[in-house]
């Protein structure tokens, strides 16, 4: 005999397991419809693979997992699949999740599968993504993926493999009846995951309360080198760092997996499912699942397709609807209330129960904490739930986490005990799902805080390089302004005004008059040298008759004129320059200068003239303007100008006579005054 | 010198104390210069409370900016998005009193919301891809835009800036993966076992209060 150990804490409710093993496990058979939720685990929902209207055989993978926490979901028969949408599933939420729903065609015809009974030939990795792709995930509850439980860390050394047949939760009889009927079954799957894992030794814990099943175990296990351990019954000894302290004496560290203490732990049902996938090559489509309560007529276990509604499965068992006020998916400790009865059993409801009001009475309001302490004593996790409770209410979560309060693996011990009613687990639970949703919320925040500054990091660069570029520029152009200033040895500004001081001081400098008679004589030579080829051409054409003689000659006229215009030009300046004399020798520094000079004389010249001497210099000036016109138009006339250029002139003259007229008037004005 | 030292004890008195000042006084200079702390300790630890929404509610350009206000003396109320307990971690931190939210400043949201883009409406005019802190919004000039609902804060900043107001704020759902457990009611807890406590009672008194 096996010397076992002990957990602190614990209670003993009533079991009221024998209502439901008088019959053996019963088919519940092919339900009207099944409804088969993505999401039965732990981890990432699966996804859906095939289409609505499509056909199915039983077995057959409608869903594949997605990511390492999942596994993928299987047809529970053959059928048809009617929908792809969101139900109610058994969720304390009530929520609706995506479901694929398939309507069975009553042929309940198998996909080929082959199993692999020569498992022992088979890689070991091989055989755990066998047992993923059977969609296998923890039936005792929880539904954690049993592929990710069996992918032990290389270098781990697993001392004690786990088959977990505790089932401390009153009412539960679904492993219990496995046991009785198919232990051959169990240790089969046992030696599988012994072959998997390698432990030093490998164990079956059930409690003594299930006498029949550990003597089917014993008489299955005998000669294989499995051990089956009976301890005393006492809850929560199913929980699975209770049976690990229990079987080995180690505790699990806070925070901790069982692999650290060399453990690795299965639950019965998923023993028989790895085993069914290994040998057989059938995934996980269906369990056994205990219906009981008082509120049903023939409370017994049956073997159900997994998506089969509640409601079907308890009317086989002969439910009372009006004697039952809410149907507990689970047990009585750690179930929870279900939303509604037609909601779809899942891989992990080991239990449907459907309890009177006398059997499990609403609870009492709570009373206030009296500080008593028998919560403490029944914790089975060593907690101070009291202490926790404070916390709770107080929201103080950071305490809270120091009490460490997600040891809590919330069996309901306490709440069982409280004198006062007071539902902690409850408060537990909130508290573990407001501090979860607080670290959440501050990943997110995180997260934000470093897209927003990665952001504005980039804004700024995006600045900085503008703002270099724009230096760059600047850079280069007074790189370039330099390089051209050190060919002149000045700016280029400065060079610029030079060069056209010096063009204007060329144009109008001493050499003014000079270059003006020099371009005319130039003029006068450029036109005598055209005239010279342009006739030596016409001669040559002459001597060769060509057509190009009239072309020619009028070229040569036309050259002709030219010549006799420059040379009249030239010999006009030449006379022009004789006539002006003095005046026009004084070289003009500025034009500009020069006229706002005279102009500036002329009006102070004006300034100190007296109004009859002002009139009198109008006059003159009048006089001299008009005598000039007369002498224009007669040239005009003379020359034969255009009539236009005639009559412009003669009207001028006539203003001008008008003026002069006015100016007299002015001017007798004046001298009267 | 050590007969006068010693005919004098006041005098060696004085000159210890002063020596023993100048020799500490250089080791805490030297530790001031050798230790510095680079940036505003006490901003990061705002900043790391505040929830980094940047929706600039508070008058200040982003989370940061605010921090570094409170650090420097800013009230600690002017913050909707982080609610009453991140004005209740702040007056923690600071150990100041906790202030009534501002309601100047915008009310606290009952759930947070995600910007939704409509997509058949937009124009790609990329304005509200500049508005976004977070960059939290893809899309190109002249193509359709869209929001990465799980990078996005919630700010609205987006929502003014549209020219065809087309982004809409969507309060987020609960879903299966965000419901979770609520502490008890507190009427279960009330205590029913005198006479006077009886939930009519319960109502007169809370009119009287």
């Amino acid at each position: 005999m096996r010397k076992t150990y002990g957990f602190h804490g614990g209670i003993h409710p009533p079991e009221n397991k024998h209502q439901s093993v008088r019959t053996p496990i019963a088919d519940a058979g092919i339900p009207p419809e099944l409804v088969i939720p993505l999401s039965q685990h732990i981890g990432t929902p699966a996804g859906v693979i095939v289409e609505i209207g499509e056909h199915v055989l039983k077995g057959q993978m409608i869903a594949e997992a997605q990511g390492f926490m999942s596994v993928p979901k299987h047809a529970p028969t053959s059928g048809t699949i009617s929908a792809i949408e969101d139900r109610q599933i058994a969720h304390p939420s009530g929520h609706f999740a995506p479901c694929i729903v398939l309507t069975p065609d009553g042929r309940d015809e198998w996909i080929a599968c082959s199993g692999r009974p020569d498992y022992e030939s088979m890689d070991k990795l091989a055989l755990i993504d066998l047992i993923r792709h059977a969609g296998i995930a923890g039936m005792g509850g929880a539904g954690f993926p049993s592929s990710v439980k069996l992918s032990v860390k290389p270098g781990t050394e697993i001392e004690t493999l786990i088959i977990n047949g505790t089932e401390c939760e009153p009412y539960i009889t679904a492993d219990d009846v496995l046991m009785r009927e198919r232990a051959d079954q169990i240790i089969e799957g046992a030696k599988i995951l012994r072959y998997i894992i390698g432990p030093r030794e490998t164990l079956i814990g059930v409690e003594d309360n299930k006498p029949e099943g550990i003597a089917a175990l014993r008489a299955a296990t005998e000669g294989s080198g499995i051990e089956v351990v009976q301890f005393p019954t006492k809850y929560p000894s199913g929980g699975e760092k209770q049976l690990i302290e229990i079987l080995t004496g180690k505790q699990v560290p806070s925070g901790g997996l069982p692999s650290q203490v060399g453990v690795v732990c299965q639950n019965i049902g998923s023993t028989v499912a790895i085993y069914q996938a290994v040998v057989h090559g059938r995934p996980l489509i269906s369990r056994v699942t205990t219906v009981t309560g008082a509120a049903v007529r023939e409370p017994q276990n049956f073997q159900a397709l997994i998506g089969t509604p509640m409601r079907y499965l308890l009317e086989k068992a002969g439910y009372q609807p009006e004697k039952n006020r809410r149907l507990i998916m689970g047990g009585p400790m750690m179930g929870f209330t279900v939303p509604d009865i037609d909601v779809p059993i899942v891989k992990t409801t080991n239990c449907l129960l459907a309890p009177t009001e006398d059997e499990l009475p609403t609870p009492p309001p709570a009373q206030a904490c009296i500080r008593c302490g028998m919560c403490a004593e029944a914790c089975p996790a060593s907690l101070l739930p009291q202490q926790l409770f404070w916390f709770a209410q107080g929201k103080e979560f950071e305490k809270l986490e120091h009490h460490n309060l997600f040891d809590c693996i919330e069996c309901g011990a306490c709440s069982y005990v409280c004198p006062s009613n007071i539902p902690l687990v409850q408060y537990y639970r909130a508290s573990k799902a407001e501090i979860l949703q607080m670290r959440r919320d501050h990943e997110k925040a995180e997260a934000s805080r470093i897209r927003f500054e990665a952001r504005q990091h980039r804004l700024e660069q995006a600045e900085a390089e503008k703002e270099a570029k724009r230096a760059a520029r600047k850079k280069a152009a007074e790189k370039r302004a330099q390089s051209a200033g050190a060919d002149s040895g000045e700016d280029p500004i400065q060079a610029a005004i030079a060069r056209a001081q010096a063009k204007k001081a060329a144009q109008h400098g001493a050499g003014g008059e000079q270059s003006e008679l020099e371009m005319l004589e130039k003029a006068v030579v450029s036109a005598q040298k055209r005239l010279d080829t342009a006739t030596a051409k016409l001669e040559e054409a002459r001597s060769q008759n060509s057509d190009l003689v009239d072309a020619l000659q009028t070229g040569v006229d036309k050259t002709r004129d030219k010549l006799a215009k420059a040379e009249q030009a030239l010999t006009a300046y030449q006379q022009a320059q004789g006539e002006g004399g003095a005046a026009q020798s004084e070289p003009p520094a500025d034009a500009a200068k020069a006229a706002i000079e005279k102009a500036l004389a002329k009006r102070q010249a004006e300034a100190s003239l007296s109004p009859a001497e002002k009139a009198r210099a109008d006059l003159a000036k009048l006089q001299q303007r008009l005598q000039k016109t007369e002498a224009t138009l007669a040239q005009s006339r003379s020359n034969g100008d255009e009539e236009k250029v005639i009559e412009a002139l003669e009207s001028t003259v006539a203003r001008l006579t008008g003026k002069i007229s006015a100016a007299e008037q002015q001017l007798q004005q004046a001298e009267d005054a | 010198m050590i007969e006068l030292l010693s005919q004098y004890p006041l005098f060696a008195a004085l000159l210890a104390l002063v020596g023993l000042a100048a020799v500490f006084g250089a080791l805490l200079g030297y530790a001031a210069v050798r230790f510095k702390t680079e940036g505003n300790p006490i901003a990061d630890e705002i900043n790391n409370i505040l929830p980094q929404t940047q929706c600039g509610q508070c008058g200040y350009p982003g989370c940061r900016p605010y921090a570094e206000a409170i650090a420097n003396g800013e009230d600690i109320n002017k913050c909707p998005p982080g609610g009453e307990a991140g004005i209740q971690a702040l007056a923690d931190l600071l150990d100041v009193e906790p202030l009534p939210l501002d309601s100047e400043h915008g009310e606290v949201a009952a759930v947070p919301s995600v910007a939704f883009i409509r997509e058949a409406e937009c124009i790609g005019c990329t304005k509200c891809i500049q508005a976004c802190p977070v960059d939290a919004i893809v899309g190109a000039a002249k193509q359709m835009h869209t929001v990465i609902s799980s990078e996005c804060t919630g700010c609205d900043l987006c929502v003014e800036p549209c020219p065809v107001d087309c982004i809409d704020m969507i309060p987020q759902q609960e879903t299966l993966q965000t419901w979770h457990w609520q502490l008890p009611d507190p009427v279960s807890r009330r205590v029913d076992i005198i006479a006077t406590d009886t939930p009519q009672d319960d109502a007169s008194r809370d009119r009287a209060a």
